[in-house]
C-alpha cells in the first residue's frame, strides 16, 4: 500500500491528476482516489511495467494493459516506486498455469453449477445443427487419443470415404498433423469449410493420401465437384516456405481443386502493426494528419480488411458456387481460425447470436488450438509468439455489426467483454494452447466457464436494435469492403479514455429505453390485471373467475450473478460508462454530463487549448 | 421567354439513366427552363428525375459511336449519367445544360420562377429579425442597443440594416470606428452570454496600417464591452505572420499599447482556395471505391478535411472558453470577417447556447450570423466539388460549419433537437434551391433583388409541421449545459451522410435508424398507458374508499 499517489491523465497536457492510495493484492493492483473511486486493474492485464526518469513530483510508473487501458501513477518515493515495479513484473508474469487467477476465482457456484456452466457449449450438438453427421460426413474416431494430431480436439469430422489410412497418410504430410478436418457445414449448399495446415511440399514432394482427402472433400459436396483451396497468406510466404520442407498444394497433383492465395500477413507482422498503431493513438496532443498517416503506416486496418475480404471470399465460394473450401495458412490455428470462423459467421445466423457466437468461438478457435496461452501471453513466455489474432477476428465481427446494425443479437459490449476475458485468465476458457493441454490442467474441474456468466447478464450485451427476422438462416451477409467501410474502433483502442468519447451515449439511451419497454410493458400488463381485479370485485358474478387470472406473477427480478457481485467487478471504470440501471433515462443519462463538468476544468478544454497555452 | 433560346434540343427519348444504388432505365429526358425532367413513363411504377439545373456542378461527354453519354456531376455530390442515342441531339443537350447551369443573372435563377404548391402558414423572411433578437436581449441587459446607422447600407455594405452595439456607443461613433475597419465592419454584438454578461463581438480587421494608426473610438467601443478591471480576448483567425503582412496593404490588428485591456490570440483558419481544394481532394478520394487501404488513408490526409474541422472546433472551443471560463468578452475577426470569423462565433455559440441547438434557434443563428452578417453565399457557393473553373472566392465555408455541428452533434446526441437530414438539406439548399434564401451575397444586394417579395424563403416551407417532422431528432432533450466537444482525432469521422452518401448504400443504417425512432416513440406510447392505468387505478381506489365510508 502506498499513499499519496498521482494517477494522471493520459492525454491531458495541463498535468491535471488524482490523488490517492495505491494497493496491490494478490490478483489486482487497486487505485483508490480521494472522491473513492476505484480502479482495479488484474495483474493478468498487465502487459508492460515501465519506470519513467524521477521529476520534481515523484517518480513516475507507467503501466499498460492488454486491454489498452495506459495509466499513469506518480509515486512521491522512489524506494516505493521500485518495490511496486518489482512486485508488478512479478506479479504480472506467471510461469505456471496453476498460478493463474483463473484457478484461485471462486464465484461461489456449486459443484453442479460448475459442471453444468462448462456443458453449455456443446459441440457435438453443434454439429448436429450444421447437420452432420450425415450420408457424406461422419464422426472420426481417429484422433480419440490425441494420438494423430495433438493440436486438434479428440472429435473430429470426415468425408464418410477418407478411410483411417487416408486420414494417418495424409497427417503425415501436413504441418503439425492437423489434416483437413470439417469446420463448417452448410446445410443447404452441402457444401462445407475445412480447415488444415500447410501441406509438406517442398518443392516436389507429393502424398497420395493427401490427395485423395482433398478428393473425398470434393467429393462429399454434390452440387458441386470443383473445391477451392484457399491459402490464407501472401504468396511470397508460402513460397518461401517451400525451402523447409513445407508449402502449398500442387495444382497439378491434385484434382479439381482450385488453388487460391489470399494474402493476410503473420502473426509477426500483426504485432508490430499493433505496436504502431497503440503509439499513434497514445500520442498526447496528435493532430489528425499523424494520426490518419499513423493509422495508414500501422497498417492495421489493411490487415483487417485482408481478414474480411479473405472470409467474404470463402463465404461466396459457399453461398453462390456451392463449392467446398479447404482452408489452411502455415499451422493452420491463426488465420485459419479467422477466415473460417468469420466466414461461418457471414454465412450462418446462428453466429451472430449471443449463444451462436459463443460456440463459434468454442469450435473454430478454442476447440481447434488456436494458441491462446501464447498469443496472448498468458504465462511468461516468448515475446514472439504473441499476436493479437484474436482481436483482430472480434475487431472484423465489430466492422460487420457497424454495417449491419440489426444482424447481430449482442452489441459491443460483448465484443469488449470477450476480449478483456481472453487475457483476464479469470475462466478457464481460453487458458492454454489446445484441447490437450486444458484437459491435463483438469480446468473443468478446477476452473469456471466464461459462458454461462456472459449470459446470465445477457441483458448488457444485448444489441436493442437486433431483429431476428433480418436475414432468414442460411442468406449469406454480404459486407461492403470498400476502405473507407473501416473505421478506426475507438471504443476498443481508446476504451479506458473517457474524455475521447461521445458525451451522449446513443447506444445507452437505446438499450435504457429498450430496457425500460420491457419493464413498462410489466407494468402495464400488472396494471391491466389489477383494474381487471377491481372491476371483479365490484361485479359479484364474474369475481371467482377473476381472481384466478388476476393472479399474475410480479415482474421478473432480473438475477444478478452474486459471483460478479461479490468479486472485483472485472472492469470498473467500463462498467460504469456503461450503466444501465435506473429507470428513468432522462436522469440516467446526463448523470456522466453532470460530472464531466462540475469538475474544476473540463478534460476536453484543456486536452487542446489549455489556458496555459492561451496565454503564451 | 429567353430559356427557349438555350435549349436546343428539349426532349429525347431512349434514354438510358444511370443513378447511384438505381438499375439503369430507359425514359424520356426533357429539358425545361429550370430542370432536367427524366421520366421512364411507365406505367406501373414511373420513375422521375427532377434536377434542377442550378445543382449541376459540371457536365462531360463521351461519345462511343453514335451513343452519347453525358455524365452530370451536382453540386449535392450525385454523379448521374445520361446515355443519349444520336451524336447531334446529345451535344445539343449537353450544351443546353451547360448554358442553363451556369446562368449569369441571378433574376433569371429558379427562385424567381418558383411558386410554391403549400400553403404559407408563416412568411420566412419576417420570421428571424434582430429586432426580436434585441427584444429578448433587453430582458436580460440593459448595456446595448439597436442601431440604424447602416439604414442605408452606407456605412458598411455588407451589414445589415440594423445592429446590435454597446448602449454608450452612438451612430456618430460608429461611423468612424467604420471608416477603421475594412469594409466598414465595425464590431457589433454576435452574441451575449446570459450566464456570466460576457459579450462575443465580431467585426473585420482593424486599418492599422504600417504606421500603427489608432482609432479612439474603436478602442472605446470594444472597451465598452469590458467589466471594469477585467480583460477581454481578441480572437484573431489569422497566423500572426498574416497579421502582420495586412499591415503592408493597409490591414493589421488590435497593438497590445493601444488595446492594454485586450489579449490577443492568434488561433489560424484555413480560407479560400485551400479550402476548396481540400474539399475537392476529399470529395475525389471518397467517389474512387477502387483505393486500397493505405491509398484511401493518404488520400484522405491529403485532403486535409479532417485538419480543418479540427482546426476550426479548436478555434469555436477557444472562443466559448474565453466567454464561460475565463468570463472574458471576446472579439472575434481574421480578415473580411466574412468567413472564418463567422465559422467561429456561430459554432462557439452552438457550444455556448442552448437555444441554438433547437431548430428555430438554429435556423436565427444561420440567418444571423451568416445571411444577414453577410457571408457572400452567392461567390462562396457558386461550384461544388466538381467544378473546373478555378475562381478563387469559392470555398465550403459553410459546408465546414454545418460539419462542425454535426461532428457535435455526433458526441451529443441527445441535446440537439434536429437531425443530422436537417443540416444535409441546408448543405443542398446553400448550393442550390428552389428557395431564394441563400441568394445574393449580403442584406443589400437581397434588399435589391427584392428577394422577400419575389422568392419564398426556404423557412417559410422548412417550418411547416409536415417538412419539420422530417427534420427533428427523436433524442433530443434539452440540454442548458454547454457542452464541451472532443477534438481529438480519434473522435473526429468523414461526414458520412454526405460524402459518402452516393458511394455506399446506406439501407441498413437508414432502417436501424428507423427502429431507433420506434425504440423511442415505443417508450412513449407505453409511458402514457402506464400513465393513463395508473391514473384509472388510482380513481378506482378512490371510488372504493368513498364506498367503504
Amino acid at each position: 500500500q502506498v499513499e499519496q499517489v498521482k494517477l494522471l491523465d493520459r492525454f491531458s497536457t495541463s498535468n491535471k491528476s488524482l490523488m490517492g492510495t495505491l494497493y496491490l493484492t494478490a490478483t489486482h493492483l487497486l487505485f483508490i482516489d480521494s472522491s473513492q473511486r476505484e480502479t482495479w486493474i488484474l495483474h493478468h492485464h498487465i502487459a508492460a511495467v515501465e519506470k519513467l526518469p524521477l521529476t520534481t513530483s515523484g517518480c513516475p510508473l507507467v503501466i499498460q494493459c492488454k486491454n489498452f487501458r495506459i495509466v499513469h501513477f506518480v509515486v512521491p518515493r522512489e524506494r516505493d516506486c521500485h518495490d511496486i515495479y518489482n512486485s508488478l513484473l512479478q506479479l504480472s508474469r506467471t510461469a505456471k498455469y496453476e498460478e493463474l487467477y483463473a484457478f484461485s476465482y471462486n464465484p461461489k457456484q456449486n459443484e453442479s453449477e460448475q459442471v453444468k456452466g462448462w456443458q453449455l457449449i456443446d459441440l457435438a450438438e453443434e454439429y448436429k445443427r450444421m447437420g452432420v453427421p450425415n450420408d457424406y460426413w461422419q464422426l472420426s474416431d481417429a484422433n480419440r487419443d490425441y494420438k494423430i494430431c495433438e493440436t486438434y480436439p479428440r472429435e473430429l469430422y470426415v468425408p464418410r470415404t477418407a478411410s483411417k489410412p487416408i486420414i494417418v497418410g495424409s497427417s503425415k504430410f501436413r504441418s503439425k498433423g492437423r489434416f483437413p478436418v470439417l469446420s463448417y457445414y452448410h446445410k443447404n449448399k452441402e457444401a462445407a469449410i475445412c480447415r488444415c495446415s500447410q501441406p509438406l511440399s517442398g518443392f516436389s514432394a507429393r502424398c497420395l493420401e493427401d490427395e485423395h482427402m482433398l478428393q473425398a472433400i470434393s467429393k462429399a459436396n454434390p452440387s458441386n465437384r470443383y473445391m477451392y483451396v484457399m491459402d490464407t497468406r501472401p504468396k511470397l510466404n508460402a513460397m518461401a516456405n517451400r525451402a523447409a520442407g513445407k508449402g502449398y498444394e500442387n495444382e497439378d497433383n491434385y484434382s479439381n481443386i482450385r488453388f487460391q492465395f489470399v494474402g493476410i500477413e503473420n502473426i509477426h507482422v500483426m504485432r508490430s502493426s499493433l505496436q504502431k498503431l497503440l503509439e499513434v493513438s497514445g500520442t498526447r496532443g496528435l493532430s489528425v494528419n499523424d494520426f490518419l498517416s499513423g493509422l495508414e503506416n500501422s497498417g492495421w486496418l489493411r490487415h483487417i480488411k485482408a481478414v474480411l475480404d479473405a472470409a467474404v471470399f470463402l463465404a461466396k465460394a459457399i453461398a453462390v458456387e456451392s463449392a467446398s473450401v479447404l482452408v489452411h495458412c502455415s499451422d493452420g490455428w491463426d488465420r485459419t481460425s479467422q477466415v473460417c470462423s468469420l466466414g461461418a459467421l457471414l454465412l450462418d445466423s446462428y453466429y451472430r447470436t449471443i449463444k451462436g457466437f459463443m460456440v463459434l468461438i468454442e469450435k473454430d478457435w478454442i476447440s481447434f488450438g488456436h494458441k491462446f496461452s501464447d498469443r496472448c501471453c498468458q504465462l511468461d513466455g516468448d515475446p514472439k509468439e504473441i499476436s493479437p489474432v484474436f482481436t483482430q477476428f472480434l475487431e472484423s465481427v465489430w466492422n460487420l455489426t457497424e454495417q449491419f446494425p440489426q444482424a447481430f443479437e449482442y452489441n459491443e459490449a460483448f465484443l469488449l467483454q470477450i476480449h478483456e476475458h481472453v487475457h483476464s485468465c479469470q475462466f478457464g476458457n481460453f487458458l492454454g494452447n489446445c484441447q490437450k493441454e486444458r484437459e491435463e490442467l483438469k480446468l473443468k474441474e478446477k476452473t469456471y466457464s466464461l459462458w454461462p456468466f456472459l449470459l446470465a447478464d445477457q441483458k448488457k450485451y444485448q444489441n436493442p436494435l437486433y431483429n431476428p427476422d433480418f436475414s432468414p438462416e442460411l442468406t449469406l451477409l454480404e459486407p461492403n469492403t470498400v476502405s473507407f467501410n473501416f473505421k478506426f474502433w475507438r471504443n476498443m483502442y481508446h476504451q479506458f479514455d473517457r474524455s475521447m468519447h461521445p458525451r451522449q451515449s446513443m447506444f445507452n439511451l437505446i438499450m435504457n429505453t429498450s430496457e425500460q419497454n420491457k419493464q413498462l410493458e410489466e407494468d402495464i400488463k400488472e396494471l391491466e390485471a389489477k383494474i381487471k381485479q377491481r372491476n371483479g370485485q365490484s361485479d359479484v358474478v364474474l369475481e371467482k373467475k377473476q381472481e384466478l387470472t388476476t393472479h399474475h406473477p410480479a415482474p421478473v427480478a432480473l438475477k444478478s450473478p452474486s459471483c460478479f457481485q461479490k468479486e472485483p467487478p472485472p472492469m470498473p471504470a467500463n462498467d460504469a460508462v456503461r450503466t444501465i440501471e435506473g429507470s428513468n433515462t432522462a436522469d440516467n443519462r446526463y448523470s456522466e454530463l453532470v460530472s464531466e463538468f462540475s469538475k474544476a476544468e473540463p478534460a476536453v478544454v484543456s486536452l487542446e487549448y489549455g489556458v496555459a497555452r492561451m496565454t503564451c | 421567354m429567353e430559356f427557349a433560346e438555350l435549349i436546343k434540343t428539349p426532349r429525347a427519348d431512349n434514354v438510358v439513366l444511370h443513378c447511384p444504388f438505381h438499375l439503369a432505365v430507359e425514359g424520356t429526358l426533357c429539358l425545361t427552363g429550370h430542370h432536367l425532367i427524366f421520366s421512364s413513363r411507365r406505367q406501373d411504377n414511373a420513375e422521375e428525375l427532377w434536377l434542377l439545373h442550378s445543382n449541376i456542378d459540371s457536365i462531360e461527354k463521351r461519345f462511343v459511336g453514335s451513343l452519347g453519354t453525358i455524365i452530370i456531376k451536382c453540386k449535392d455530390l450525385r454523379i448521374i449519367q445520361l446515355d443519349i442515342p444520336g451524336m447531334e441531339e446529345c451535344l445539343n443537350i449537353a450544351s443546353s445544360i451547360e448554358a442553363l447551369s451556369t446562368l449569369d443573372s441571378v433574376t433569371l435563377m429558379y427562385p424567381f420562377f418558383y411558386r410554391p404548391m403549400f400553403e404559407v402558414l408563416e412568411d420566412g423572411w419576417s420570421s428571424f429579425l434582430l429586432e426580436q433578437e434585441f427584444e429578448l436581449l433587453s430582458s436580460v441587459s440593459n448595456e446595448w442597443r439597436l442601431s440604424c446607422v447602416n439604414k442605408e447600407f452606407s456605412v458598411c455594405p455588407s451589414y445589415p440594416p440594423v445592429v446590435i452595439v454597446p448602449k454608450s456607443i452612438d451612430d456618430e461613433a460608429l461611423r468612424k470606428v467604420a471608416l477603421f475597419r475594412q469594409g466598414g465592419r465595425f464590431p457589433v454584438l454576435s452574441y451575449y452570454h446570459k450566464k456570466n454578461g460576457m459579450a462575443m463581438l465580431r467585426s473585420s480587421q482593424p486599418l492599422t496600417g504600417t504606421n500603427g494608426r489608432r482609432c479612439k473610438e474603436d478602442e472605446k467601443l470594444i472597451n465598452a464591452t469590458l467589466r471594469s478591471g477585467r480583460r477581454g480576448f481578441v480572437i484573431d483567425t489569422r497566423p500572426l505572420t498574416v497579421a502582420q503582412q495586412a499591415r503592408a496593404k493597409g490591414g493589421g490588428f488590435e497593438q497590445e499599447v493601444h488595446y492594454p485591456q485586450w489579449r490577443r490570440i492568434h488561433k489560424y483558419i484555413e480560407r479560400f482556395n485551400i479550402l476548396q481544394e481540400s474539399f475537392i481532394k476529399l470529395v475525389e478520394a471518397c467517389n474512387d471505391q477502387s483505393h486500397n487501404m493505405d491509398r484511401w488513408l493518404s488520400k484522405l490526409e491529403a485532403s486535409n478535411w479532417l485538419t480543418h474541422i479540427k482546426e476550426l472546433l479548436t478555434a469555436a472551443c477557444l472562443a466559448a472558453q474565453c466567454i464561460d471560463r475565463e468570463s472574458a468578452s471576446v472579439l472575434v475577426h481574421g480578415s473580411e470577417g466574412t468567413d472564418s470569423t463567422l465559422q467561429v462565433t456561430s459554432l462557439a455559440q452552438i457550444i455556448l447556447d442552448p437555444r441554438c441547438r433547437t431548430i428555430r434557434g438554429f435556423e436565427a443563428l444561420v440567418v444571423r450570423e451568416w445571411l444577414q452578417a453577410g457571408h457572400p453565399f452567392q461567390q462562396r457557393c457558386a461550384q461544388s466539388a466538381y467544378s473546373n473553373s478555378k475562381q478563387k472566392w469559392e470555398a465550403p465555408v459553410f459546408l465546414l460549419f454545418l460539419e462542425c455541428v454535426w461532428q457535435i452533434h455526433r458526441q451529443f446526441p441527445c441535446s440537439f433537437e434536429f437531425n443530422e437530414q436537417f443540416l444535409i438539406m441546408l448543405f443542398e439548399h446553400a448550393y442550390a434551391s428552389q428557395f431564394g434564401t441563400f441568394l445574393g451575397n449580403n442584406e443589400n444586394e437581397r434588399a435589391k433583388l427584392k428577394l422577400p417579395q419575389k422568392t419564398m424563403s426556404l423557412w417559410s416551407w422548412v417550418n411547416r409541421p409536415e417538412e419539420l417532422s422530417r427534420f427533428q431528432n427523436p433524442l433530443y432533450e434539452a440540454n442548458s449545459l454547454v457542452i464541451w466537444p472532443s477534438v481529438a482525432p480519434q473522435s473526429l469521422q468523414l461526414w458520412e451522410g454526405v460524402f459518402l452518401r452516393w458511394n455506399r448504400p446506406s439501407k441498413f443504417l437508414e432502417e436501424a435508424e428507423v427502429e431507433r425512432i420506434n425504440i423511442i416513440k415505443y417508450n412513449k406510447e407505453l409511458q402514457a398507458k402506464v400513465n393513463a392505468l395508473r391514473r384509472q387505478l388510482a380513481e378506482m381506489e378512490a371510488d372504493e374508499g368513498v364506498q367503504e365510508e
